[in-house]
């Protein structure tokens, strides 16, 4: 109902105070139960399909493994990706790594090894050497952001850049729900679009900023659909669907591309596990709820897909978790080979040279 | 060699940088057409248009988050921030992010960028337009804060920060933007960021100042000559990194120290100065360090700064009391 308050002038002549309320379906290719959507095609090959899969099997693994030795004292505090896997591997496979940057947050893993980062790397990183921040050389991708939304602004700066020296590459940065509320959301996405930036913001929703729900984040129906005050679109997706993901994304990015300008897709997904390794969700989140989440697990999703078609089975199911339980052993042993960091390494990298200052300081620890 | 005041020594050393190397770009607001709210990119735009000179949205953080990016992308920005007390609109993305991205990236990644801004009192600004918050970005390793007192600097310092392959806060002297004037070559030359600079002689009492406060020390040593006192003075000109050596050298020389800034004394960059003097120069001091700075309190309106500000006649009665110990 129209509010008719406020002073006396012919209401006819008044804008509508309104917004959208009416609910939001997000794009699905694939349902829960590993059925095509009718009319829908796969968007990716099964041997591309087998990858993904498997990116995603690593993915989860690796969380078991990362909680079992946080646990232990082996590792650090880690944010898990547990039932985004979908949301995180769709979107990074529609990149091509040799041309296209990731500017990440931190909860995307095997998105940043699908771009090249090693491993082992990012077991460094969380195992607190220094060194764990080290990009290789040839990787395009940021380091991890712990600033939410701070890498906003920086990706639409490096897209922007590539655009402005006609260098072929698109820029697809990572955040949350609870980035989504940062000012830096706001001020990026508006420079975006006034640049036309080559870049992608992928919001993965995953319903909690820690224990802070979607519903305390923002009043509006969805968080896409703030693009358009921006001048560019904004889609959502149902974040599980691995294809759906994909297909979303790959547009955006040959929009991008075309020199379309920003998207913004908001991947519906869901936090199976802990916001990290200090966290305690049993606060704040009913196991109804997370049962209700498994029953649209991203993997088992695509595992029904593959073994309608035949190509996937408990043997390819067991040679694929021996193979990635291997990957990760490996990773963890370079790991632990690599020597702890030096009082070197406390000031190495602050500058492009020691200062007199730093060098003094440096020459105070060898006594 | 031409005489310049402060404004144009700096939109000459951006002219000439951008001329030289087409990675430089220019990112503000207003500094497109308008040419900067003070002219310091004035004709600039025509020069070298729209795709150089870049007229940002009204948002600090934008401006030097994407300036970030920028850099990173293989350009070389220069973003103008209208004022320096604006800038905390932007601390989140100059602190823990620009000056920290080679660290944190070990190395793969330089924030090869300059800031300038300018800050400062005495011209009767509105709210926040005046505040001297330089201390603040001083304790951000990995970024390095200059303040130059002068034309030649001015440019001699904005090529080398420009060049610099690590992120500047480059601030200037808003008081001083057209008053202070000066030789300035028009060839291209760079000053050392990370040295102070003699820039009076003497051997009675020593004064450490950047940026708008250098010209106080010097009139200060004006009327101290007249009284037959012998004014050294030190431009500090690079916050970080801090030519350590230089200071203390420069407070052994008369034993008697006086730092004058216009932030606020608790925590202002001249505790740093006389903390390093109380060790390193210790047993050539003569009397206490004085510090002469504004009170603690906020940066009032402009028909009270007269009062906040440091001035000769409080430099001069600091100077005074060092004289007075035995």
């Amino acid at each position: 109902m129209l509010f008719t308050g406020g002073c006396n002038v012919n209401s006819s002549l008044m804008p509508q105070f309104s917004c959208h309320d009416d609910p939001v379906t997000p794009l699905r290719l694939l349902e829960p139960s590993g059925a095509l959507v009718a009319g829908a095609v796969s968007p990716l090959d099964d041997e591309q399909l087998l990858r993904a899969l498997r990116l995603m099997m690593l993915s989860r693994a690796f969380d078991a493994k990362g909680i079992s030795l946080q646990r232990q004292g082996r590792f650090g505090t880690f944010s898990p990706v547990h039932g985004q896997e979908a949301s995180v591997v769709g979107s990074a496979f529609a990149l091509d790594p040799s041309c296209d940057w990731i500017v990440p947050q931190y909860r995307e893993l095997p998105a940043l090894l699908h771009q090249g980062l090693p491993l082992e790397q990012f077991i460094l990183y969380f195992n607190g050497h220094p060194d764990g921040g080290k990009i290789p050389d040839g990787v395009r991708l940021f380091p991890i952001q712990i600033s939410l939304g701070a890498q906003l602004p920086q990706a639409v700066g490096l897209a922007w850049g590539l655009h402005l020296q006609k260098i072929d590459g698109v820029v697809l940065t990572y955040f949350g729900d609870g980035a989504s509320s940062e000012g830096d959301f706001h001020e990026a996405c508006n420079l975006a679009g006034v640049v036309r930036a080559p870049v992608v913001f992928f919001l993965q929703n995953n319903g909690w900023a820690i224990s802070t729900p979607r519903s305390r984040q923002s009043a509006a129906r969805t968080l896409a659909e703030r693009a358009p005050g921006y001048g560019f679109s904004g889609v959502v997706v149902d974040g599980n669907d691995l294809f759906a993901v994909y297909a979303v994304t790959a547009a955006a990015v040959e929009r991008a591309r075309a020199g379309l300008g920003p998207t913004l897709i908001e991947s519906l997904t869901y936090r199976l596990g802990a916001h990290n390794t200090a966290d305690d969700p049993t606060r704040y989140i009913s196991q109804e709820i997370l049962d209700s989440w498994s029953d649209r697990d991203p993997i088992l999703r695509v595992q029904r897909y593959l073994a309608a078609r035949g190509v996937w089975n408990d043997d390819t199911a067991s040679e694929f978790r021996d193979d990635i339980s291997g990957t990760i052993d490996q990773a963890l042993a370079a790991a632990r080979a690599t020597p702890p960091p030096a009082a070197e390494d406390l000031f190495r990298h602050t500058y492009a040279q020691l200062t007199e200052r730093q060098a003094r300081q440096l020459r105070e620890y060898a006594l | 060699m031409s005489q310049m005041n402060m404004l144009e020594a700096i939109r000459d050393a951006l002219g000439t940088e951008m001329a030289a190397d087409e990675r430089v770009i220019l990112l503000g607001q207003d500094i497109g057409k308008f040419g900067g709210i003070f002219r310091a990119t004035d004709g600039l735009f025509a020069k070298f248009g729209d795709k150089r000179v870049i007229d940002m949205p009204l948002a600090e953080g934008a401006i030097i988050g994407s300036a970030l990016g920028l850099a990173l992308s293989g350009l070389r920005p220069v973003a103008e921030i209208q004022f320096l007390g604006f800038a905390q609109q932007a601390f989140h993305q100059i602190v823990p992010q620009v000056a920290r991205m080679r660290y944190r990236s070990r190395g793969r990644f330089a924030a090869s960028m300059v800031i300038r801004a300018p800050f400062g009192g005495g011209v009767r600004t509105p709210e926040l337009h005046s505040d001297a918050i330089e201390s603040q970005f001083a304790q951000a390793q990995g970024l390095k804060v200059v303040a130059p007192s002068n034309p030649y600097d001015a440019k001699g310092m904005l090529l080398s920060a420009i060049r610099d392959p690590d992120p500047v806060l480059f601030c200037e002297p808003l008081h001083g933007y057209r008053f202070i004037k000066g030789e300035v070559p028009s060839s291209p030359y760079m000053v050392d960021i990370g040295k102070a600079n003699v820039v009076r002689v003497g051997s009675d009492v020593t004064l450490f100042a950047w940026s708008a406060s250098v010209d106080l020390a010097m009139r200060a040593a004006e009327v101290l000559s007249t009284e037959g006192v012998s004014s050294h003075v030190v431009d500090i000109r690079s916050l970080l990194p801090l030519d350590v050596d230089s200071i203390v050298g420069a407070a052994e020389k008369t034993g008697r120290c006086v730092i004058i800034h216009e932030a606020s004394l608790t925590g202002g960059f001249g505790a740093e100065i006389a903390a390093t003097i109380s060790r390193d120069a210790f047993y050539s001091l003569q009397a206490p360090i004085e510090r002469v700075t504004a009170p603690d309190a906020p940066y009032p309106l402009g028909a009270a700064e007269q009062m906040f500000i440091p001035s000769v006649e409080r430099v001069v009665a600091a100077v005074r009391r060092t004289l007075e110990v035995q």
